[in-house]
Protein backbone atom coordinates (compact mmCIF):
# COMPACT_ATOMS: atom_id res chain seq x y z
CA UNK A 1 0.00 0.00 0.00
CA UNK A 2 2.99 2.35 0.56
CA UNK A 3 4.48 1.51 -2.54
CA UNK A 4 1.09 2.50 -3.90
CA UNK A 5 0.99 5.54 -2.29
CA UNK A 6 4.29 6.22 -3.34
CA UNK A 7 3.43 5.79 -6.69
CA UNK A 8 0.55 8.00 -7.03
CA UNK A 9 2.50 10.70 -5.30
CA UNK A 10 4.61 10.03 -8.08
CA UNK A 11 2.26 10.67 -10.66
CA UNK A 12 0.68 14.05 -9.14
CA UNK A 13 4.46 15.28 -8.97
CA UNK A 14 4.49 14.23 -13.03
CA UNK A 15 1.64 15.76 -13.44
CA UNK A 16 2.76 18.97 -12.18
CA UNK A 17 5.69 18.56 -13.70
CA UNK A 18 3.81 18.53 -17.22
CA UNK A 19 1.45 21.60 -15.82
CA UNK A 20 4.44 23.61 -15.51
CA UNK A 21 5.98 22.48 -18.49
CA UNK A 22 2.65 23.65 -20.21
CA UNK A 23 3.04 26.51 -18.71
CA UNK A 24 6.63 27.27 -20.17
CA UNK A 25 5.91 26.11 -23.54
CA UNK A 26 3.01 28.10 -24.67
CA UNK A 27 4.72 31.56 -25.02
CA UNK A 28 7.61 29.97 -26.80
CA UNK A 29 7.84 30.66 -30.57
CA UNK A 30 7.09 26.99 -31.85
CA UNK A 31 3.57 26.55 -29.42
CA UNK A 32 2.56 29.86 -30.67
CA UNK A 33 2.75 28.31 -34.10
CA UNK A 34 1.19 25.87 -33.27
CA UNK A 35 -1.50 27.63 -32.01
CA UNK A 36 -2.49 30.08 -34.47
CA UNK A 37 -2.06 27.31 -37.36
CA UNK A 38 -4.93 25.27 -34.94
CA UNK A 39 -7.22 28.47 -35.34
CA UNK A 40 -6.38 28.36 -39.16
CA UNK A 41 -7.05 25.21 -39.66
CA UNK A 42 -10.18 25.34 -37.50
CA UNK A 43 -11.61 28.40 -39.60
CA UNK A 44 -10.46 27.17 -42.70
CA UNK A 45 -11.80 24.00 -42.33
CA UNK A 46 -15.49 25.70 -41.37
CA UNK A 47 -15.14 27.65 -44.48
CA UNK A 48 -14.81 24.73 -46.83
CA UNK A 49 -17.56 22.43 -44.77
CA UNK A 50 -20.33 24.92 -44.45
CA UNK A 51 -22.14 26.13 -47.62
CA UNK A 52 -21.67 30.30 -47.29
CA UNK A 53 -25.42 30.78 -46.74
CA UNK A 54 -25.81 27.70 -44.18
CA UNK A 55 -27.50 29.25 -41.09
CA UNK A 56 -27.14 29.52 -37.79
CA UNK A 57 -30.26 27.92 -35.74
CA UNK A 58 -33.24 29.84 -35.33
CA UNK A 59 -35.75 29.02 -32.38
CA UNK A 60 -39.39 30.01 -31.40
CA UNK A 61 -40.16 32.52 -29.22
CA UNK A 62 -40.65 29.99 -26.38
CA UNK A 63 -37.19 29.36 -26.12
CA UNK A 64 -36.27 32.76 -25.55
CA UNK A 65 -34.02 33.28 -22.15
CA UNK A 66 -36.57 34.80 -19.39
CA UNK A 67 -33.88 37.29 -19.03
CA UNK A 68 -30.75 38.35 -21.66
CA UNK A 69 -27.85 38.82 -19.66
CA UNK A 70 -25.22 41.27 -20.51
CA UNK A 71 -21.52 40.69 -20.30
CA UNK A 72 -18.95 43.19 -20.97
CA UNK A 73 -19.22 46.81 -21.12
CA UNK A 74 -22.66 48.00 -19.07
CA UNK A 75 -22.91 51.26 -20.00
CA UNK A 76 -20.25 53.38 -22.11
CA UNK A 77 -19.75 56.24 -19.79
CA UNK A 78 -18.12 58.59 -21.94
CA UNK A 79 -19.83 62.41 -22.06
CA UNK A 80 -19.97 61.68 -26.11
CA UNK A 81 -21.90 58.62 -25.15
CA UNK A 82 -24.27 60.27 -22.46
CA UNK A 83 -24.70 62.97 -24.72
CA UNK A 84 -26.48 60.69 -27.42
CA UNK A 85 -28.26 58.96 -25.11
CA UNK A 86 -29.67 61.90 -23.40
CA UNK A 87 -31.01 62.96 -27.28
CA UNK A 88 -32.28 59.69 -27.36
CA UNK A 89 -29.38 58.80 -29.94
CA UNK A 90 -31.27 61.76 -32.35
CA UNK A 91 -27.69 62.90 -32.88
CA UNK A 92 -26.26 59.40 -33.20
CA UNK A 93 -24.85 58.12 -36.66
CA UNK A 94 -23.27 55.17 -37.92
CA UNK A 95 -20.29 56.07 -40.53
CA UNK A 96 -19.44 53.31 -42.84
CA UNK A 97 -16.43 54.31 -44.34
CA UNK A 98 -12.62 53.07 -45.29
CA UNK A 99 -12.64 51.45 -48.47
CA UNK A 100 -16.04 52.25 -49.66
CA UNK A 101 -16.60 54.40 -52.82
CA UNK A 102 -19.84 56.30 -51.26
CA UNK A 103 -18.77 56.64 -47.51
CA UNK A 104 -21.95 57.00 -45.55
CA UNK A 105 -23.40 58.60 -41.91
CA UNK A 106 -26.81 56.87 -41.64
CA UNK A 107 -29.06 57.92 -38.84
CA UNK A 108 -31.25 55.39 -36.36
CA UNK A 109 -34.54 56.34 -38.33
CA UNK A 110 -32.60 55.74 -41.83
CA UNK A 111 -31.58 52.68 -40.35
CA UNK A 112 -35.01 51.45 -39.38
CA UNK A 113 -36.48 52.67 -42.66
CA UNK A 114 -34.66 49.72 -44.49
CA UNK A 115 -35.79 46.66 -45.14
CA UNK A 116 -35.67 44.58 -41.53
CA UNK A 117 -34.76 41.41 -40.91
CA UNK A 118 -36.18 39.88 -36.87
CA UNK A 119 -34.24 36.41 -35.79
CA UNK A 120 -34.51 34.25 -32.73
CA UNK A 121 -31.06 33.05 -32.21
CA UNK A 122 -28.65 32.44 -29.36
CA UNK A 123 -26.06 34.50 -28.08
CA UNK A 124 -23.02 32.06 -27.02
CA UNK A 125 -20.63 33.44 -24.50
CA UNK A 126 -16.47 32.42 -24.81
CA UNK A 127 -17.45 31.81 -20.92
CA UNK A 128 -19.85 28.66 -22.00
CA UNK A 129 -23.46 30.54 -21.19
CA UNK A 130 -26.00 30.81 -23.70
CA UNK A 131 -28.75 33.02 -23.93
CA UNK A 132 -31.56 33.11 -26.42
CA UNK A 133 -33.34 36.69 -27.77
CA UNK A 134 -35.14 37.99 -30.78
CA UNK A 135 -33.34 40.50 -32.70
CA UNK A 136 -34.59 43.13 -34.75
CA UNK A 137 -32.56 45.38 -37.64
CA UNK A 138 -31.39 45.68 -41.18
CA UNK A 139 -28.90 43.24 -43.03
CA UNK A 140 -25.51 44.06 -43.43
CA UNK A 141 -24.81 42.94 -47.01
CA UNK A 142 -27.09 45.52 -48.73
CA UNK A 143 -25.84 48.23 -46.67
CA UNK A 144 -22.40 47.18 -47.65
CA UNK A 145 -23.35 47.04 -51.44
CA UNK A 146 -24.56 50.90 -51.49
CA UNK A 147 -21.71 52.03 -49.66
CA UNK A 148 -19.52 50.94 -52.53
CA UNK A 149 -17.32 48.36 -51.02
CA UNK A 150 -14.34 47.88 -52.99
CA UNK A 151 -13.12 44.64 -54.68
CA UNK A 152 -9.92 45.05 -52.52
CA UNK A 153 -11.45 44.83 -49.36
CA UNK A 154 -11.38 42.07 -47.22
CA UNK A 155 -12.25 42.81 -43.54
CA UNK A 156 -14.95 44.85 -41.64
CA UNK A 157 -13.73 47.12 -38.69
CA UNK A 158 -16.49 47.88 -36.07
CA UNK A 159 -15.88 50.20 -34.42
CA UNK A 160 -17.95 51.21 -30.70
CA UNK A 161 -18.36 53.51 -28.21
CA UNK A 162 -17.30 51.50 -25.01
CA UNK A 163 -13.65 52.51 -23.90
CA UNK A 164 -11.71 50.12 -22.10
CA UNK A 165 -9.25 52.28 -20.13
CA UNK A 166 -8.14 55.14 -23.07
CA UNK A 167 -8.50 52.00 -25.79
CA UNK A 168 -12.26 51.63 -27.68
CA UNK A 169 -13.25 48.19 -27.99
CA UNK A 170 -13.42 46.98 -31.52
CA UNK A 171 -13.84 43.73 -33.76
CA UNK A 172 -13.78 42.26 -37.13
CA UNK A 173 -14.83 39.66 -38.94
CA UNK A 174 -14.33 38.54 -42.72
CA UNK A 175 -16.76 38.94 -45.83
CA UNK A 176 -18.21 35.83 -45.56
CA UNK A 177 -19.89 36.72 -42.67
CA UNK A 178 -20.22 40.25 -43.86
CA UNK A 179 -22.64 39.42 -46.39
CA UNK A 180 -24.21 36.21 -44.42
CA UNK A 181 -27.93 36.72 -44.49
CA UNK A 182 -28.21 36.83 -40.52
CA UNK A 183 -25.30 39.21 -40.19
CA UNK A 184 -27.78 42.27 -39.34
CA UNK A 185 -27.21 45.59 -37.33
CA UNK A 186 -29.22 44.98 -34.17
CA UNK A 187 -31.12 48.19 -32.65
CA UNK A 188 -33.90 45.75 -31.05
CA UNK A 189 -34.02 43.12 -28.57
CA UNK A 190 -36.82 41.15 -27.67
CA UNK A 191 -38.87 43.90 -29.43
CA UNK A 192 -37.80 46.82 -27.37
CA UNK A 193 -35.16 49.58 -28.07
CA UNK A 194 -31.60 47.69 -27.30
CA UNK A 195 -31.22 48.87 -23.89
CA UNK A 196 -28.45 50.03 -22.94
CA UNK A 197 -26.14 46.81 -21.19
CA UNK A 198 -26.77 45.26 -24.68
CA UNK A 199 -24.81 47.84 -26.76
CA UNK A 200 -28.00 50.76 -27.46
CA UNK A 201 -28.30 51.95 -29.84
CA UNK A 202 -26.78 49.45 -32.38
CA UNK A 203 -24.93 46.27 -32.26
CA UNK A 204 -23.63 44.49 -34.38
CA UNK A 205 -25.06 40.22 -34.89
CA UNK A 206 -22.77 37.86 -36.34
CA UNK A 207 -24.69 34.69 -35.40
CA UNK A 208 -22.14 31.86 -36.54
CA UNK A 209 -19.31 33.12 -33.77
CA UNK A 210 -19.05 33.75 -29.90
CA UNK A 211 -20.14 36.62 -28.15
CA UNK A 212 -17.52 38.75 -28.41
CA UNK A 213 -17.47 39.59 -31.71
CA UNK A 214 -21.22 40.65 -31.52
CA UNK A 215 -19.40 44.58 -30.92
CA UNK A 216 -22.34 47.06 -29.10
CA UNK A 217 -22.42 50.56 -28.92
CA UNK A 218 -21.34 50.60 -33.12
CA UNK A 219 -20.35 54.43 -34.14
CA UNK A 220 -18.38 53.53 -37.35
CA UNK A 221 -17.63 50.73 -39.81
CA UNK A 222 -14.63 51.19 -41.89
CA UNK A 223 -13.47 48.20 -44.87
CA UNK A 224 -9.85 47.32 -44.74
CA UNK A 225 -7.74 45.31 -46.57
CA UNK A 226 -5.35 44.00 -43.79
CA UNK A 227 -6.04 44.17 -40.08
CA UNK A 228 -2.30 44.57 -38.96
CA UNK A 229 -2.87 48.41 -38.70
CA UNK A 230 -5.98 47.96 -36.49
CA UNK A 231 -5.23 48.30 -32.86
CA UNK A 232 -2.94 45.92 -31.92
CA UNK A 233 -2.70 44.07 -34.68
CA UNK A 234 -4.89 41.29 -34.15
CA UNK A 235 -8.87 41.93 -35.36
CA UNK A 236 -10.01 43.05 -32.32
CA UNK A 237 -9.81 44.47 -28.69
CA UNK A 238 -9.89 40.71 -26.48
CA UNK A 239 -7.96 39.35 -29.52
CA UNK A 240 -5.33 42.42 -28.65
CA UNK A 241 -5.10 42.42 -25.00
CA UNK A 242 -5.83 38.76 -23.82
CA UNK A 243 -5.12 36.48 -27.14
CA UNK A 244 -8.31 35.10 -27.78
CA UNK A 245 -8.78 33.76 -31.11
CA UNK A 246 -9.90 36.19 -34.38
CA UNK A 247 -11.89 32.98 -35.25
CA UNK A 248 -14.43 32.82 -32.75
CA UNK A 249 -16.58 30.15 -34.43
CA UNK A 250 -15.98 27.43 -31.94
CA UNK B 1 5.24 -17.83 -5.35
CA UNK B 2 8.86 -16.56 -4.51
CA UNK B 3 9.81 -20.01 -6.10
CA UNK B 4 8.23 -19.13 -9.71
CA UNK B 5 9.87 -18.20 -12.51
CA UNK B 6 9.02 -15.47 -15.02
CA UNK B 7 6.86 -16.72 -18.20
CA UNK B 8 7.84 -15.93 -21.58
CA UNK B 9 7.93 -13.17 -23.46
CA UNK B 10 5.04 -12.09 -25.70
CA UNK B 11 4.78 -9.29 -28.48
CA UNK B 12 1.55 -7.57 -26.87
CA UNK B 13 1.10 -4.65 -28.83
CA UNK B 14 2.01 -3.28 -31.91
CA UNK B 15 3.31 0.03 -32.96
CA UNK B 16 0.04 1.53 -33.87
CA UNK B 17 -1.20 1.25 -30.94
CA UNK B 18 1.76 1.73 -28.88
CA UNK B 19 2.05 4.98 -30.70
CA UNK B 20 -1.35 6.17 -30.15
CA UNK B 21 -1.23 5.03 -26.46
CA UNK B 22 0.96 7.82 -25.43
CA UNK B 23 -0.03 10.55 -28.30
CA UNK B 24 -3.50 10.15 -26.33
CA UNK B 25 -2.20 10.25 -22.89
CA UNK B 26 -0.93 13.20 -23.66
CA UNK B 27 -3.39 14.66 -25.24
CA UNK B 28 -6.19 14.16 -23.08
CA UNK B 29 -4.47 14.86 -20.26
CA UNK B 30 -3.77 18.14 -21.77
CA UNK B 31 -8.16 18.59 -23.04
CA UNK B 32 -9.12 17.71 -19.42
CA UNK B 33 -6.91 20.20 -17.48
CA UNK B 34 -7.16 22.83 -20.06
CA UNK B 35 -11.27 22.00 -20.11
CA UNK B 36 -11.24 22.74 -16.26
CA UNK B 37 -10.11 25.65 -16.80
CA UNK B 38 -12.50 26.56 -19.20
CA UNK B 39 -14.68 25.33 -16.99
CA UNK B 40 -13.54 28.01 -14.54
CA UNK B 41 -15.16 30.90 -16.77
CA UNK B 42 -18.66 29.81 -16.13
CA UNK B 43 -18.71 26.97 -13.71
CA UNK B 44 -22.83 26.29 -13.81
CA UNK B 45 -24.09 23.22 -16.34
CA UNK B 46 -27.40 23.51 -17.11
CA UNK B 47 -29.47 21.42 -19.65
CA UNK B 48 -31.72 22.64 -22.56
CA UNK B 49 -31.21 25.43 -25.39
CA UNK B 50 -30.00 28.52 -23.03
CA UNK B 51 -28.55 28.68 -19.70
CA UNK B 52 -26.97 31.50 -17.99
CA UNK B 53 -26.77 33.65 -14.85
CA UNK B 54 -30.40 33.95 -13.99
CA UNK B 55 -31.56 30.68 -15.38
CA UNK B 56 -31.37 27.20 -13.27
CA UNK B 57 -28.19 25.41 -13.26
CA UNK B 58 -28.27 22.01 -12.19
CA UNK B 59 -24.07 21.81 -11.12
CA UNK B 60 -22.55 24.56 -9.81
CA UNK B 61 -18.83 24.53 -7.83
CA UNK B 62 -17.48 27.78 -6.02
CA UNK B 63 -17.48 29.81 -3.36
CA UNK B 64 -19.64 29.63 0.04
CA UNK B 65 -20.86 32.88 1.71
CA UNK B 66 -19.52 31.14 4.85
CA UNK B 67 -15.71 31.48 3.55
CA UNK B 68 -15.59 27.74 2.11
CA UNK B 69 -16.12 26.14 -1.28
CA UNK B 70 -18.85 23.54 -2.71
CA UNK B 71 -19.68 21.71 -5.13
CA UNK B 72 -23.98 21.58 -5.82
CA UNK B 73 -25.35 18.64 -7.96
CA UNK B 74 -29.22 19.65 -8.09
CA UNK B 75 -30.30 19.88 -4.10
CA UNK B 76 -27.33 18.20 -2.83
CA UNK B 77 -24.07 20.87 -1.45
CA UNK B 78 -20.94 19.03 -0.93
CA UNK B 79 -18.38 20.44 1.14
CA UNK B 80 -14.61 20.42 -1.08
CA UNK B 81 -13.06 24.36 0.69
CA UNK B 82 -9.69 23.23 -0.20
CA UNK B 83 -10.12 21.96 -3.33
CA UNK B 84 -13.32 23.36 -5.68
CA UNK B 85 -14.64 26.78 -4.81
CA UNK B 86 -11.70 27.89 -2.06
CA UNK B 87 -8.58 26.71 -2.58
CA UNK B 88 -4.55 28.39 -1.88
CA UNK B 89 -2.67 28.94 -4.81
CA UNK B 90 1.07 28.08 -5.24
CA UNK B 91 1.67 31.55 -3.44
CA UNK B 92 -0.45 30.72 -0.69
CA UNK B 93 -3.79 33.07 -1.87
CA UNK B 94 -7.22 32.16 -1.11
CA UNK B 95 -8.91 31.85 -4.68
CA UNK B 96 -12.39 31.25 -5.47
CA UNK B 97 -12.21 29.72 -8.65
CA UNK B 98 -13.93 26.39 -9.05
CA UNK B 99 -10.91 24.15 -10.11
CA UNK B 100 -7.56 25.03 -8.42
CA UNK B 101 -4.17 25.71 -9.98
CA UNK B 102 -2.96 21.76 -9.95
CA UNK B 103 -5.59 20.58 -11.91
CA UNK B 104 -5.79 23.50 -14.67
CA UNK B 105 -3.65 24.38 -18.09
CA UNK B 106 -2.40 27.53 -17.31
CA UNK B 107 -1.82 27.03 -13.83
CA UNK B 108 -3.31 30.51 -13.53
CA UNK B 109 -6.64 31.53 -14.54
CA UNK B 110 -6.46 32.19 -18.64
CA UNK B 111 -9.71 31.61 -20.57
CA UNK B 112 -7.91 32.58 -23.54
CA UNK B 113 -5.01 30.08 -22.81
CA UNK B 114 -6.90 27.31 -22.24
CA UNK B 115 -8.80 27.55 -25.24
CA UNK B 116 -5.85 27.79 -27.24
CA UNK B 117 -4.38 24.73 -25.76
CA UNK B 118 -7.72 23.00 -25.92
CA UNK B 119 -8.18 23.44 -29.82
CA UNK B 120 -5.12 22.99 -30.53
CA UNK B 121 -5.06 19.38 -29.21
CA UNK B 122 -8.57 18.69 -30.10
CA UNK B 123 -7.08 18.38 -33.53
CA UNK B 124 -4.58 16.02 -32.40
CA UNK B 125 -7.49 13.65 -30.81
CA UNK B 126 -9.62 13.98 -34.25
CA UNK B 127 -6.67 13.64 -36.21
CA UNK B 128 -4.92 10.53 -34.02
CA UNK B 129 -7.95 9.26 -32.83
CA UNK B 130 -9.47 8.53 -36.79
CA UNK B 131 -5.94 7.20 -37.67
CA UNK B 132 -5.49 4.62 -35.28
CA UNK B 133 -9.02 3.71 -36.00
CA UNK B 134 -8.56 3.20 -39.60
CA UNK B 135 -4.78 1.08 -38.63
CA UNK B 136 -7.04 -0.88 -36.20
CA UNK B 137 -9.45 -1.88 -38.44
CA UNK B 138 -6.56 -2.59 -41.58
CA UNK B 139 -4.19 -4.78 -38.62
CA UNK B 140 -7.57 -6.19 -37.43
CA UNK B 141 -6.47 -4.92 -33.69
CA UNK B 142 -10.26 -4.37 -32.94
CA UNK B 143 -11.74 -7.67 -34.39
CA UNK B 144 -8.60 -9.62 -32.76
CA UNK B 145 -8.06 -8.29 -29.69
CA UNK B 146 -10.80 -5.59 -28.33
CA UNK B 147 -13.92 -7.85 -30.03
CA UNK B 148 -15.45 -9.68 -27.16
CA UNK B 149 -16.59 -13.12 -27.86
CA UNK B 150 -19.78 -14.74 -27.44
CA UNK B 151 -18.91 -16.77 -24.71
CA UNK B 152 -16.73 -13.93 -22.99
CA UNK B 153 -20.33 -11.53 -22.94
CA UNK B 154 -22.32 -14.37 -21.09
CA UNK B 155 -23.68 -12.99 -17.55
CA UNK B 156 -21.94 -16.06 -15.87
CA UNK B 157 -18.88 -15.13 -17.45
CA UNK B 158 -19.01 -11.68 -17.02
CA UNK B 159 -19.46 -12.20 -12.90
CA UNK B 160 -16.60 -14.00 -12.75
CA UNK B 161 -14.59 -11.49 -14.18
CA UNK B 162 -16.36 -8.96 -11.69
CA UNK B 163 -15.74 -10.93 -8.84
CA UNK B 164 -11.84 -11.73 -9.80
CA UNK B 165 -11.51 -7.92 -10.02
CA UNK B 166 -12.85 -6.99 -6.75
CA UNK B 167 -10.51 -9.86 -5.03
CA UNK B 168 -7.65 -8.22 -7.46
CA UNK B 169 -6.92 -11.46 -8.95
CA UNK B 170 -5.09 -10.98 -12.18
CA UNK B 171 -4.76 -13.22 -15.15
CA UNK B 172 -1.37 -15.29 -15.04
CA UNK B 173 0.21 -17.23 -17.84
CA UNK B 174 -1.36 -17.29 -20.88
CA UNK B 175 -4.73 -15.12 -20.21
CA UNK B 176 -2.10 -12.37 -18.97
CA UNK B 177 -1.30 -11.98 -22.87
CA UNK B 178 -5.10 -11.10 -23.91
CA UNK B 179 -7.18 -8.63 -22.76
CA UNK B 180 -9.79 -9.64 -20.24
CA UNK B 181 -14.13 -8.99 -20.65
CA UNK B 182 -13.95 -5.86 -18.43
CA UNK B 183 -11.05 -4.85 -19.65
CA UNK B 184 -12.01 -5.34 -23.50
CA UNK B 185 -15.33 -3.51 -22.37
CA UNK B 186 -13.41 -0.55 -20.64
CA UNK B 187 -11.60 0.20 -24.11
CA UNK B 188 -14.42 -0.15 -26.37
CA UNK B 189 -16.51 2.14 -24.27
CA UNK B 190 -13.16 4.56 -24.32
CA UNK B 191 -12.27 4.25 -27.77
CA UNK B 192 -16.29 4.17 -29.58
CA UNK B 193 -18.60 6.17 -27.29
CA UNK B 194 -16.45 8.35 -24.76
CA UNK B 195 -13.79 9.79 -27.25
CA UNK B 196 -16.88 10.14 -29.69
CA UNK B 197 -18.70 11.44 -27.52
CA UNK B 198 -16.57 14.31 -26.22
CA UNK B 199 -15.40 15.44 -30.07
CA UNK B 200 -19.37 15.48 -31.14
CA UNK B 201 -20.05 17.53 -28.22
CA UNK B 202 -17.55 19.79 -28.58
CA UNK B 203 -19.16 20.59 -32.28
CA UNK B 204 -22.53 20.56 -31.00
CA UNK B 205 -21.39 23.58 -28.73
CA UNK B 206 -19.35 25.63 -31.79
CA UNK B 207 -21.83 28.67 -32.80
CA UNK B 208 -20.31 28.02 -36.16
CA UNK B 209 -21.18 23.93 -36.85
CA UNK B 210 -24.09 24.11 -35.17
CA UNK B 211 -24.77 25.98 -38.81
CA UNK B 212 -22.71 23.28 -40.67
CA UNK B 213 -24.85 20.56 -39.17
CA UNK B 214 -27.79 21.59 -37.15
CA UNK B 215 -29.13 18.39 -36.42
CA UNK B 216 -26.33 17.71 -33.86
CA UNK B 217 -27.57 20.30 -31.27
CA UNK B 218 -31.48 18.26 -31.71
CA UNK B 219 -29.64 15.06 -30.70
CA UNK B 220 -27.98 16.15 -27.63
CA UNK B 221 -30.97 18.61 -26.95
CA UNK B 222 -29.52 22.21 -27.15
CA UNK B 223 -26.47 23.69 -26.63
CA UNK B 224 -26.19 23.64 -22.64
CA UNK B 225 -27.15 20.21 -22.92
CA UNK B 226 -24.22 19.61 -24.74
CA UNK B 227 -22.10 21.22 -22.60
CA UNK B 228 -23.13 19.29 -19.79
CA UNK B 229 -23.01 15.83 -21.33
CA UNK B 230 -19.55 16.42 -22.41
CA UNK B 231 -18.50 17.50 -18.63
CA UNK B 232 -19.99 13.95 -17.62
CA UNK B 233 -18.26 11.97 -20.70
CA UNK B 234 -14.73 13.89 -19.42
CA UNK B 235 -15.67 12.54 -15.83
CA UNK B 236 -16.14 9.62 -17.01
CA UNK B 237 -12.89 9.56 -18.58
CA UNK B 238 -11.24 10.38 -15.52
CA UNK B 239 -12.27 8.01 -13.95
CA UNK B 240 -11.33 5.41 -16.38
CA UNK B 241 -7.91 6.98 -16.56
CA UNK B 242 -7.65 6.22 -12.24
CA UNK B 243 -9.20 2.42 -12.54
CA UNK B 244 -6.48 2.34 -15.82
CA UNK B 245 -3.96 3.42 -13.52
CA UNK B 246 -4.55 1.49 -10.90
CA UNK B 247 -5.05 -1.61 -12.65
CA UNK B 248 -1.56 -1.11 -13.90
CA UNK B 249 0.14 -0.10 -10.49
CA UNK B 250 -1.24 -3.73 -9.66
CA UNK B 251 -0.72 -5.56 -12.67
CA UNK B 252 2.95 -4.96 -12.40
CA UNK B 253 4.26 -1.39 -13.75
CA UNK B 254 7.35 -2.21 -15.05
CA UNK B 255 5.77 -4.87 -17.24
CA UNK B 256 3.25 -3.29 -17.91
CA UNK B 257 4.51 0.14 -19.17
CA UNK B 258 7.63 -1.26 -20.68
CA UNK B 259 5.02 -3.43 -23.28
CA UNK B 260 3.56 -0.42 -23.67
CA UNK B 261 6.73 1.41 -24.63
CA UNK B 262 9.05 -1.78 -26.63
CA UNK B 263 5.36 -3.98 -27.16
CA UNK B 264 7.26 -6.80 -25.52
CA UNK B 265 5.77 -8.35 -22.61
CA UNK B 266 6.94 -11.01 -19.77
CA UNK B 267 4.04 -13.37 -19.11
CA UNK B 268 3.37 -13.35 -15.51
CA UNK B 269 3.68 -17.08 -13.95
CA UNK B 270 1.21 -19.33 -13.21
CA UNK B 271 -0.01 -19.08 -9.96
CA UNK B 272 -1.96 -21.93 -7.65
CA UNK B 273 -4.69 -20.26 -6.50
CA UNK B 274 -5.66 -20.28 -2.87
CA UNK B 275 -9.71 -20.32 -1.90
Amino acid sequence: MAELLSRRKALVVGGGLMLAGCDKIAPTKPARSAFLGAEDLTYRINRLLTPRNALAPEFSGADVSPIFRSNGTGHPGSPDYARLLGGNFADWRLHVGGMVSRPLAISLDQLKALPQRTQITRHDCVEGWSAIGRWTGPVLGPILQFAGLSSAARFLVFHCHDDFGGTGYYESIDLVDAFHPQTILAWALNGQALPVPNGAPLRLRVERQLGYKQAKYLHAIEAVASLDQIGGGKGGYWEDVADYAWYAGI
Amino acid sequence: MATSRPGPWLYRHRWPTRLWHWLNALTIFILLMSGLMIFNAHPHLYWGRYGANFDASWLGIGPTPHGGGELRVYQVHVPTTGVLGHWKDAHGHIQTRAFPYWATIPGSYSLAGARRWHFLFAWVLILGGTSYVITSLINRHFGKDLKPSREELQPRHLWQDIKDHARLRLPTGDAAGRYNPLQKLAYIGVIFFLIPMMILTGLAMSPAFNATFPQLLSVFGGRQSARSIHFLCATGLLAFIVVHLVMVVLAGPINEIRSMITGWFRTPPEKQRHG
